[in-house]
């Protein structure tokens, strides 16, 4: 033991061989935060591909390029593939995952199998959801899948069930990664990390991690009653036999609002990581935007009626969520106000991620204001299902997103790959993202005052509407283009870009203590912090993972310890505990290492809702319950302790 | 090592339990986000309800309550084994962890059963109105969460018989039982919905 140094056990005790089957097995939350964000990126440029078709087609009146039932098919595979399969996962599957034991200062999440899971349940809930193309039928009644559009007389083929158990399929990978991460969050930080000093990006990650829980489940509900009407016969949402087809929007929305902030709060957790350090100075009113992104989630789940203002609800109603809805604007002016004060009493640097960070800021203004105005009882009742809501929805969801992971990106690509960007080609791509996306989307606000209903095929010249479609396109492509550019740029800095040193922005977060890209062990010793901008008020922490001198730290007076140990004698895998608020040692927590069993588990998954795809016949039902054993045996094994425990 | 361990000291890895253990919270996540679907589908009930003009439709009886209340009587008392199984094993006593978990095992199994029973004695099938949709939907999503139990307390009793349980090693006891609590507590909930508020009118 004299020999081998407490860097080397650590790096031997957490390492993944490097071999493609153990790469598979691995439950480092690095490498799956790397994986969420190269998957969910392949999904949005599927989805991507599906706009530009779509946009060929609207680009003058009358094409024929798309006939309407595929169009049907494309419009709702861009809705989902772009919400779901891009937006919902990428900020915290991939940034989340890799930044917050790093910004906490542990050293895996606190499930790591079940983080495992969560990212290959999304890839196999994605490939369901696009095994709909391989067997011709697509879903096609839109995201939100209104009932009775979706009921068996409408929808005979499997087109609806693919949309169903693919979203459900994705409920258990997103649930799951956010009780990952409010236990994690909640236990697993450094001592010193008490909740006051936890940063935004983490304080919007639990906002969001809360918000799913509670609104993920109405998600599940809608889709157990809708199957059950589909496959078994129920009446559910079906006027004619006493059911209630506005049941459907009530459930539906009630996931979907909390749903839409679910996408944009953790980019706002971005921009909050970006702002302060190329405006060269703390956030200003850290305390008003992390209670903003807490406010958010409350308010969430008391608008999804602004959805349905157009179904007949009572008066009463309408004033309430009309109400709730200009409410969520108090919360999100305060943060827009707290950016623009830092970044004006800062000193900026423009650099690509930051002019990114500005372009947020831009687009979630004008998604803002368009949602205040649809918040309006009147003013939706006559944009109601135009082009205007298809505007608005893009400037707060879509900008809000592609602008903060591309911020995101620029900021963390140094340390999630090692590598730098080129800032001379991330300056055109934003240029050309920017442009083009405002472009493609501003448009449409006027074309949808003017009249033009969302998700139709075609449209009649003549009617004012011919030279806004024709902008669009033409400003989705150089959308594209912005997009190329970005891509070009990852690829040429993974194989010849500089390698990035520890902390090239002169960042102020744990994560840029360690190297770049962290080792596997993220801290050789635990940090212990004494502040909310760590690396700005701890400089002795850039030299947390260096091996020790422990006369060094033998001297420090125990009110200004750096770090503490940490379990590093153990050949298991070992990090530490703190208690909930104040962050003050608890315990020393053994972690589980590589395992097949998330893999396993979510074959098993993909297996059951395959076979609940078709009509549930003998052959089906066989298939379901292979499925069902196959998790069965995951799960013994999973649960069952790897040693026995000595008595 | 004493110079490293400066002022700060970490207890060497132990078994945790309670709010000490991160797959206690972990379960408590799970919990609640199960108690939001229950009560999504309690809401599904009163709207469809609120939607018709007679509640049961016509023709349909309200429902019986002979064989519902003996089985909610198991039901809810097997939480009791199950918590005296839970503090047993927190002294070390693993006969009466396997015990109490067996006990609390058959009521519950006997509750599904009558529950199957009922189903089948109902005069409808769940494709005979909305009314009876829900109702169906409702008592159905209850007995997989009571068969989940089931598997589950099966599957720490097979830990247990195999003594992986004593006075420090509780935690997954202590899940189980945390989760048939809460499977036990829902059925209040949903027993109030699907057999009472049908007599209120």
């Amino acid at each position: 033991m004299a020999t081998v140094t407490a860097a080397e056990r650590l790096a031997r005790t957490w390492e993944t061989p490097a071999d493609f089957v153990s790469s598979l097995f691995t439950v480092d939350h690095k490498a799956i935060g790397r994986r969420y964000l190269l998957t969910a990126f392949f999904f949005f440029l599927v989805g991507g591909v599906e706009a530009l078709l779509l946009r060929i087609q609207l680009f003058r009146p009358g094409a024929g390029f798309l006939g309407p039932h595929t169009y049907d098919q494309i419009f709702t595979m861009h809705g989902v593939t772009m919400l779901f399969l891009f937006a919902t996962p990428i900020i915290i599957g991939a940034f989340g995952n890799f930044m917050i034991p790093l910004m906490i200062g542990a050293r895996d999440m606190a499930f790591p199998r079940l983080n495992a899971l969560s990212y290959w349940a999304f890839l196999f809930a994605g490939v369901l959801m696009y095994g709909s193309l391989i067997v011709g039928s697509p879903p096609n009644a839109s995201w939100f899948s209104y009932a009775p559009l979706t009921s068996q007389t409408y929808v005979p083929g499997p087109n609806q069930d693919f949309w169903s158990w693919g979203l459900l399929f994705l409920t258990v990978s997103t649930t799951v990664s956010a009780i990952n991460f409010i236990v994690t969050i909640f236990k697993f930080r450094c001592p010193g990390l008490s909740i006051n000093r936890l940063s935004l990006f983490i304080w919007s990650e639990i906002a969001t991690a809360f918000m799913i829980l509670f609104s993920f489940p109405s998600l599940t509900a809608a889709i157990i009653l809708l199957e059950l009407e589909r496959k078994w016969g129920f009446h559910i949402f079906d006027a004619n036999a006493g059911g209630a087809p506005l049941l459907w929007q009530h459930l539906f929305w009630i996931f979907g609002h909390p749903i839409v902030y679910i996408w944009f709060i953790p980019a706002t957790g971005v921009i909050s990581s970006v702002i302060p350090v190329f405006a060269q100075r703390r956030m200003i009113g850290y305390i008003f935007v992390a209670l903003a992104s807490v406010s958010v989630a409350f308010l969430s789940f008391g608008v999804w009626a602004h959805h349905m203002f157009t179904v007949g609800l009572p008066l009463i109603a309408l004033s309430f969520f009309s109400a709730a809805s200009m409410m969520v604007s108090f919360p999100s002016g305060v943060q827009v106000f707290c950016w623009i004060a830092t970044i004006f009493h800062g000193r900026s640097r423009l650099t690509t991620a930051y002019l990114y960070a500005l372009a947020y800021i831009f687009v979630f203004v004008i998604g803002g204001i368009s949602g205040v105005m649809t918040g309006s009882v009147p003013l939706d009742w006559q944009v109601h299902s135009t082009y205007f809501v298809v505007a608005h929805i893009h400037y707060v969801v879509a900008g809000t997103v592609l602008f903060a992971l591309l911020a995101g990106v620029y900021y963390w690509t140094p340390k999630m790959f090692g590598r730098m960007l080129s800032e001379r080609l991330g300056r055109l791509g934003f240029w050309l993202t920017f442009a083009g996306f405002n472009l493609a989307f501003f448009p449409m606000h006027a074309v949808g005052l003017l009249g033009m209903p969302r998700q139709i095929y075609t449209y009649a010249s003549g009617l004012g509407w011919d030279s806004s479609n024709a902008l669009e396109t033409v400003g989705a492509f150089i959308l594209a283009l912005g997009i190329l550019v970005v891509i070009t740029d990852f690829l040429q800095a993974l194989i010849a870009g500089p390698m990035a040193p520890d902390n090239p922005w002169n960042a102020d977060t744990l994560e840029w203590a360690v190297s770049s890209p962290p080792p596997d062990y993220n801290f050789l010793r635990i940090p212990v912090l004494r502040s909310r901008e760590p690396l700005w008020d701890q400089p002795e922490l850039a030299t947390i993972n260096q091996p020790a001198h422990e006369n060094q730290l033998a001297d420090e007076p125990e009110s200004n310890v750096t770090a503490t140990p940490g379990p590093t004698e153990s050949t298991r895998r070992q990090t530490m505990s703190t208690t909930v608020l104040d962050a003050e040692i608890s315990e020393t927590i053994e972690m589980p290492g590589d395992s097949y069993l998330p893999l396993l588990l979510a074959f098993g998954l993909l297996v059951v809702f395959s076979g609940l795809l078709p009509d549930l016949m003998f052959v089906e039902a066989l298939v379901v319950a292979t499925g069902l054993a196959i998790c069965a045996v995951a799960l013994f094994l999973w649960f069952w302790p790897a040693a026995e425990p000595t008595v | 090592m004493t110079a490293l361990d400066s002022g700060l000291t970490l207890p060497p890895a132990r078994p945790v339990s309670g709010s000490r253990a991160p797959a206690w919270w972990g379960m408590l996540c799970l919990i609640a986000t199960e108690a939001t679907l229950f009560v999504l589908l309690i809401f599904s009930y009163f709207y469809l309800r609120w939607g018709s003009p007679n509640w049961p439709p016509q023709g349909t009886p309200r429902p019986e309550f002979t064989v519902i209340i003996p089985a909610t009587v198991l039901l809810l008392g097997s939480s009791a084994p199950v918590m005296w199984a839970e503090t047993a094993i927190r002294r070390g006593r693993q006969n009466v962890l396997r015990l109490g978990l067996s006990v609390a095992w058959l009521m519950a199994a006997v509750f599904v059963i009558l529950e199957l029973w009922e189903w089948s004695h109902l005069g409808f099938g769940p494709q005979s109105s909305q009314y009876a949709s829900i109702f169906f939907t409702i008592t159905g999503l209850h007995l997989a969460h009571v068969s989940i139990a089931l598997l589950m307390s099966a599957y720490i009793q097979l830990r247990a018989s195999r003594g992986h349980f004593d006075a420090q090693h509780f935690l997954a006891v202590e899940n189980v039982a945390l989760y048939w609590h809460f499977v036990d507590v829902v059925w209040i909930f949903v027993f109030a919905t699907v057999y009472i508020s049908p007599y209120v009118t």
